[in-house]
């Protein structure tokens, strides 16, 4: 089964598809022309300015779990059309476009996988799909993860990167927000750890959600971050927007981050946080009298 | 009503009203026999209400639940309970005087009150930023509901905002946190929490303060994962007020929608053409609706009543398994 399979090492950002052959691409930072392959060296990250490309969900899979693998879960949950909700394009049919261009049934991807040996509820989102909008798929998703961690007594991690919630869903969509966070206040009940990793953008309903109720929130450099959009907030306001307004640095200033943490220290850093928030060791029961296993995959019957 | 507040699709129905006014106050003065043409011009009116508000679009309802005269939230607390002592701030930043709450009577019950008010008169309004909340008003509203679960009393919400006020100042103190925190805090609060959307619930903004045992939507109020004009503005950029009847269409924002979703416990019937037209009927319908829920909810045990809050929401969804992925 392909989801099951090692992914090739490096990774491949969406901009390389932009660049005849892959073999040169523009910063969409500082412009600089960059030699493809020096780039997925360096984690699709600009060595001029940092700037952080948007990279696929199977990137952050090769990025931070072992091996690449992750062990897919509910891969087959496909969107309906409960609003019959039609703009220029049917629903149904931006699904079909959106599934051809990605290969996904929907925006994010969840299953087990390890980080440092530690087994982990996985989740990322897929910005491809739909602007990684939540509807019904997603938010249900995010609960089956949820519920795997607690399930097998392993942390959450979710990488996100959305618009927000999913317009072709209505208010089926908005609340798939009320889902996923009442089912984290049973994993912070349980004591499981939740590691919210937020990339570029995170914003609306998932930032008002599950993203923002991490027990650790990080993000990476200059992502856009927030709740309104900001031609929302410019045509509220008539007002131009400061510098830097909604990114992952004005989160951090103003205390709704904990960390901003470059690419390539994504998985060391959650490495380092998993330590403590599960204990040094896999398998040692703490304090609570919680045990933690490290094997997750052996324990994969249990669901 | 006085000129102007009234809706285009009200006129005639206005109209015809003011008319039969006048007739009434001459035949009184001039007596003259008018009875007969009275009676014809009521019966006239009576059709003229019906075919007006009985088969509402979903853009009407948009409409009603924005109506100028509409009742906010602070006239059905006046007209539904007794010995409202409103409280203010968050305890962390400041006051947002979009959200209101308090302790209150509702019959013999000691309530927690609390809900978003758009204010009547312009001064209100601006001091109230038209009941879009700062992240203060959220966690002035959790504030309020962790005061209730420590006493046991349960809490009433009304719902009534055009969003979560979209601003620099409200991004820069964590908007999307404090929302967050409410729907999971609200998820586990341990005391029975009824909802209603008295006007307008858009988005985020409402359901900040809209997680409950029990959801009750006024006939007219919307609810919907964003604003007609928000959908428009996205779909049809640049045509966006011309097209916002359409979106509220395609997003399927009347009470009755979201009941055939089963999203919604109750829909509270309005007077005929709209809460504006009798307010005090309108709050007493609510205030029977919210008392029998109570009385519902009241002898559960916590245990129970969580457990059935979760279920609630742990089903929401609609989703389909396809092998082929």
């Amino acid at each position: 089964m392909e989801w099951f399979r090692k992914a090739k090492a490096g990774l491949s950002g969406e901009s390389k598809r932009d660049i005849p052959d892959g073999l040169w691409t523009k910063c969409g930072g500082c412009g600089e022309i960059i030699y493809a392959l020096e780039l997925e060296r360096l984690f699709w990250v600009c060595p001029t300015c940092d700037y952080h490309f948007r990279i696929r969900h199977s990137d952050y899979i090769r990025l931070l779990l072992d091996e690449g693998v992750i062990e897919e879960y509910d891969r087959g949950l496909v969107a309906q059309d409960p609003l019959k909700f039609r703009d220029k394009k049917k629903y149904p049919e931006r699904i079909a476009d959106s599934q051809k261009k990605t290969g996904l049934a929907d925006a994010i991807v969840c299953g087990v996988g390890k980080i440092g040996g530690r087994g982990v509820s996985f989740g990322v989102m897929e910005f491809a799909f739909i602007g990684g909008s939540m509807g019904s798929v997603v938010g249900e998703k995010v609960a089956r993860a949820i519920e795997r961690a607690m399930t097998r007594q392993i942390p959450l991690v979710i990488v996100s990167c959305s618009g927000g919630a999913r317009m072709q869903e209505g208010i089926l969509s908005l609340f798939q927000m009320a889902k996923t966070s009442l089912l984290l206040a049973e994993l912070a009940e349980a004591k499981i750890p939740f590691i919210s990793v937020l990339t570029n953008p995170t914003t609306a309903g998932v930032m008002a959600s599950y993203a923002s109720l991490g027990d650790v929130i990080i993000a990476e450099p200059k992502a856009q971050l927030g709740f309104a959009g900001p031609r929302v907030i410019k045509d509220t306001i008539h007002q131009e927007l400061p510098e830097g307004f909604q990114s992952s640095e004005f989160f951090l200033e103003h205390g709704f981050l904990d960390r901003i943490v470059r690419r390539k220290d994504l998985k060391s850093t959650i490495i380092s946080l998993l330590s403590f928030l599960c204990g040094p060791k896999a398998g040692v029961v703490e304090k609570s009298g919680h045990t933690l296993p490290n094997t997750v995959l052996e324990s994969a019957e249990t669901l | 009503m006085g000129p102007g507040t009234y809706l285009d699709f009200e006129k005639p129905v206005v109209e015809l009203e003011a008319k039969i006014r006048d007739i009434r106050e001459f035949a009184r003065g001039e007596s003259v026999e008018l009875s007969r043409e009275l009676h014809l011009l009521e019966r006239k009116l009576e059709r003229l209400r019906q075919d007006t508000f009985s088969n509402l679009s979903r853009w009407q309802r948009v409409q009603l639940a924005r109506h100028p005269m509409r009742p906010c939230s602070q006239d059905y607390i006046d007209k539904m309970t007794t010995g409202f002592v409103p409280l203010h701030g968050d305890r962390a930043y400041g006051d947002d005087r979009a959200l209101i709450g308090g302790p209150a009577m509702l019959g013999d019950r000691p309530i927690m009150i609390l809900g978003q008010q758009k204010g009547r008169t312009t001064k209100e309004k601006l001091a109230n930023n038209f009941g879009m909340c700062h992240p203060e008003g959220y966690r002035k509203a959790m504030r309020l509901m962790i005061l209730a679960s420590k006493f046991g009393r349960p809490v009433v919400i009304l719902i009534d905002t055009p969003g979560a006020f979209p601003g620099i100042q409200a991004e820069e103190r964590g908007q999307a946190e404090a929302i967050a925190r409410n729907l999971r805090e609200m998820s586990i609060l341990p005391v029975p929490i009824i909802v209603s959307v008295v006007g307008e619930g858009a988005s985020g903004g409402a359901l900040g303060i809209g997680i409950g045992d029990r959801l009750l939507m006024l006939e007219n109020a919307w609810y919907s994962v964003i604003s007609p004009e928000g959908c428009a503005a996205i779909l049809w950029p640049g045509e966006a007020a011309a097209n916002a009847p359409r979106a509220a269409e395609a997003l399927r924002v009347t009470a009755e929608d979201m009941s055939e979703f089963g999203l919604v416990d109750r829909i509270v019937p309005e007077p005929l053409g709209g809460a504006h037209r009798d307010p005090n009927t309108a709050a007493s319908l609510l205030h029977a609706t919210i008392l029998e829920c109570l009385v519902e909810l009241s002898p559960q045990p916590v245990d129970d009543l969580l457990a059935r809050r979760r279920d609630k929401y742990r089903r929401v969804g609609v989703f389909a398994e396809d092998e082929t992925f």
